[in-house]
């Protein structure tokens, strides 16, 4: 068969539980949003692995680049201010 | 491994043989499609749906007697199941036929059973969810087929016509479901009347025809709850069995 | 003469190149630092264009497996002596048909296409595991293609759990957790085969005999007559020899063997005290070779099946398309 006719590659996100958020489970072809979804389904979640399903066009997610990952996450490093543990705080002090 | 039903309870064991076969025999017919799909995702589908029927196989038949003995080792005569589970896969338009017919009978049949308190509720419960997916698996593919190409819509059409005069069988009362026990029974001709609707309705949707042939009195069709099948049947058994058969006694 | 502004061009030209050059060397160089620091590469990143196509050929060679592995299994579901082990059948090449799914999706985020992967199957311009071009007689094989096949599949694939490569380690985590059941439910099968029947103990051995020495084969050539081996082994595609594999597949089969109260075929099988291992007898090379070139019993069956399904499946596959670019869903 032709690739004009393959069909589009969806990435799949399953939540495996409630309480938690869905995290990317892998991809995979189907021709539309409803059978990808119904794949999702057989494929990801036959061993009781989530409770809820989200399919996406693998073409519709902008990506970081990882050229640009210095300017994108490094100056993210030196900012230890913004966690807790940056702090001292007297020993027996407590709910902080 | 098995729970026979009291000998007082003759009606119940054959009412887990027509609806244990039916769900044997298909399952068998789907797991024949294993390495041949049209494609990865739908081997992996068609799989789910053999292996959901299998279950509820083995529980049905184990009401019955022994799942293996009943399995492997009655004639062809001895087999209640409707004449339309045992047709041959066809091509894959045909097998989504064969399924929209069926799941849409067993979801409809299920959900009835299962709202009921008779002896096959707590069965006809957890399986009814499962057969709510292969009817969904079965339209979806139906309004793929019909509404697709030239050829995926023609090929629809011939599954849909070649299957119909093996339906009407599955109207015919079920014994043991019918409420004598005051559990409240199945409603045959209102199933008729809702099975014709929902199938109608997706045929239509498709853009196809609801086909307008008998669909029972032509020859042969429509005894399969009595034992009666039709040809290929026999082969679909000789393979199923032949391998156990060998061993008599054998355990595996 | 060359005018002024075609000397400026050539200048730039020049230059591109260099500061080209330096960019790929920097790049290598974070390639290289990451990989040393057992980093894992993701689809986006740099890679040298060589480690990108080993993956692919790995990775695709390892799907094709996975999807044409199915057949020898999928001949005796029809015919499984019992429902419970039908079940397990079915739930067992399912899941094979999911595996080749998460493969294909791995060789995909570099760029492959699955159609294009399929084709190179189709043919025969990529390969699959040789153990798949042998057949399976009786019920038995099943079983031991799940002991020992499987076996060897795990033994070869654990440390792939660990690849450089991220979304093949990713995928092969998934696979191996599902894999365990595989071989569990082969030995269990066999067990049951070896304590039962006169018949059925026979039938258990001769399968044993027959998938022995092709399983054994599945680690590939010997390391000193392995193409690919060194490169793949820096780059952390592949974490141990084949050799080493091996031995360690044999380590562990002979004690499995003797629960299961089957011999494995072969009069050198001894325990090697000064080396700590099982020294066993020498593998018929040429076999191999000939399995691999294409002269193996099924060959050509495996290959015209998987063709067949894939060019029956096609009007299915339009249809949806067509059907989808009508309804105006979302084309990816």
């Amino acid at each position: 068969m032709s690739s004009s006719t393959e069909w589009p590659l969806w990435e799949v996100f399953v939540r495996s539980r409630r309480g938690l958020s869905h995290t990317h489970a892998g991809s995979l072809h189907a021709p539309d949003a409803e059978m990808a979804l119904r794949n999702a389904r057989d494929l990801y979640t036959r061993r009781s692995e989530g409770v809820s399903i989200w399919v996406v066009p693998s073409a519709q997610i902008t990506a970081s680049s990882p050229d640009e990952k210095d300017s994108f996450f490094e100056p993210a490093g030196d900012k230890p201010y913004r966690h807790p543990t940056f702090y001292d705080i007297p020993e027996g002090v407590k709910h902080l | 491994m098995s729970t026979p039903l009291t000998p007082t309870a003759p009606t119940a064991t054959a009412t887990a043989l027509a609806l244990g076969d039916d769900a044997l025999v298909l399952s068998h017919r789907l797991g024949e499609w294993a390495g041949h799909a049209p494609v990865l995702e739908e081997e992996v589908a068609l799989a789910n749906i053999a292996l959901d029927l299998l279950g509820q196989a083995r529980v049905l038949l184990s009401l019955a007697g022994d799942e293996d003995e009943l399995a492997y080792l009655r004639e062809e005569r001895a087999f209640r199941n409707l004449q339309l589970v045992e047709q041959p896969n066809g091509d894959f338009a045909r097998t989504i036929a064969r399924q929209l017919y069926f799941s849409t009978y067993q979801n409809l049949l299920y959900g009835q059973l299962a709202s009921g308190d008779g002896t096959f509720a707590p069965l006809a419960a957890k399986a009814v969810k499962e057969v709510a997916y292969h009817q969904d698996h079965a339209e979806q593919w139906t309004l793929r087929l019909g509404d697709g190409t030239a050829e995926s819509h023609e090929r629809m059409q011939r599954g849909l016509d070649a299957l119909w005069r093996f339906t009407g069988e599955m109207f015919q009362p079920v014994g043991g479901l019918d409420g004598a026990d005051g559990t409240g029974g199945v409603v045959w001709p209102a199933l008729r009347e809702s099975w014709t609707a929902s199938v109608s309705a997706v045929i239509e949707k498709a853009t196809l025809t609801v086909p307008t042939g008998p669909q029972e009195g032509a020859w042969a069709a429509g005894a399969g709850r009595q034992g009666l099948h039709t040809e290929s049947f026999g082969r679909m058994l000789a393979e199923m069995q032949h391998l156990h058969r060998s061993h008599p006694g054998a355990s595996w | 003469m060359a005018t002024a502004a075609e000397h400026q061009t050539a200048r730039s030209e020049a230059d591109q190149a260099a500061a080209d050059a330096a960019r790929t060397a920097a790049h290598t160089a974070a390639f290289d630092a990451a990989v040393a620091a057992d980093e894992r590469i993701e689809p986006r990143d740099w890679m040298p264009d060589a480690y990108r196509a080993s993956l692919v050929r790995q990775i695709a060679q390892h799907a094709h497996s996975e999807i044409i592995g199915m057949q020898p299994e999928a001949n005796w579901i029809t015919r499984a002596p019992s429902l419970r082990r039908k079940a397990i059948l079915m739930a067992k090449v399912q899941d094979e048909a999911g595996h080749g799914l998460y493969l294909y999706s791995a060789a995909e985020t570099l760029g492959a296409s699955r159609d294009e992967l399929l084709d190179k199957l189709h043919s025969g311009r990529q390969k699959y595991s040789s153990i798949f071009n042998y057949p399976t007689l009786t019920w038995a094989d099943v079983g031991a293609i799940g002991w020992l096949v499987d076996g060897a599949a795990i033994t070869n694939q654990v440390p792939l759990c660990r690849c450089s490569y991220g979304p093949y380690a990713r995928a092969m985590v998934r696979v191996c957790k599902e894999e365990s059941f595989h071989q569990r439910q082969g030995y269990e099968s066999l067990l049951a085969l070896s304590r039962g029947t006169e018949a059925q103990h026979a039938m258990a051995q001769d399968a044993v005999d027959r998938w022995w020495w092709p399983s054994l084969m599945m680690f590939g050539p010997p390391d000193d007559e392995s193409s690919h081996s060194e490169q793949s082994m820096t780059w952390k595609i592949k974490r141990h020899s084949n050799d080493e594999l091996r031995q360690r597949f044999v380590d562990i089969c002979v004690p499995q063997a003797e629960s299961l109260g089957l011999t494995l075929p072969d009069p050198d099988l001894v325990w090697n005290e000064e080396r700590g291992h099982h020294d066993f007898g020498a593998i018929d090379w040429t076999e191999f070779w000939a399995v691999l070139k294409g002269n193996g019993p099924c060959n050509e069956q495996r290959i015209t099946q998987r063709r067949n399904a894939h060019e029956e499946g096609a009007w299915v596959r339009e249809a949806a398309a067509a059907f989808a670019a009508k309804h105006g869903e979302a084309k990816a």
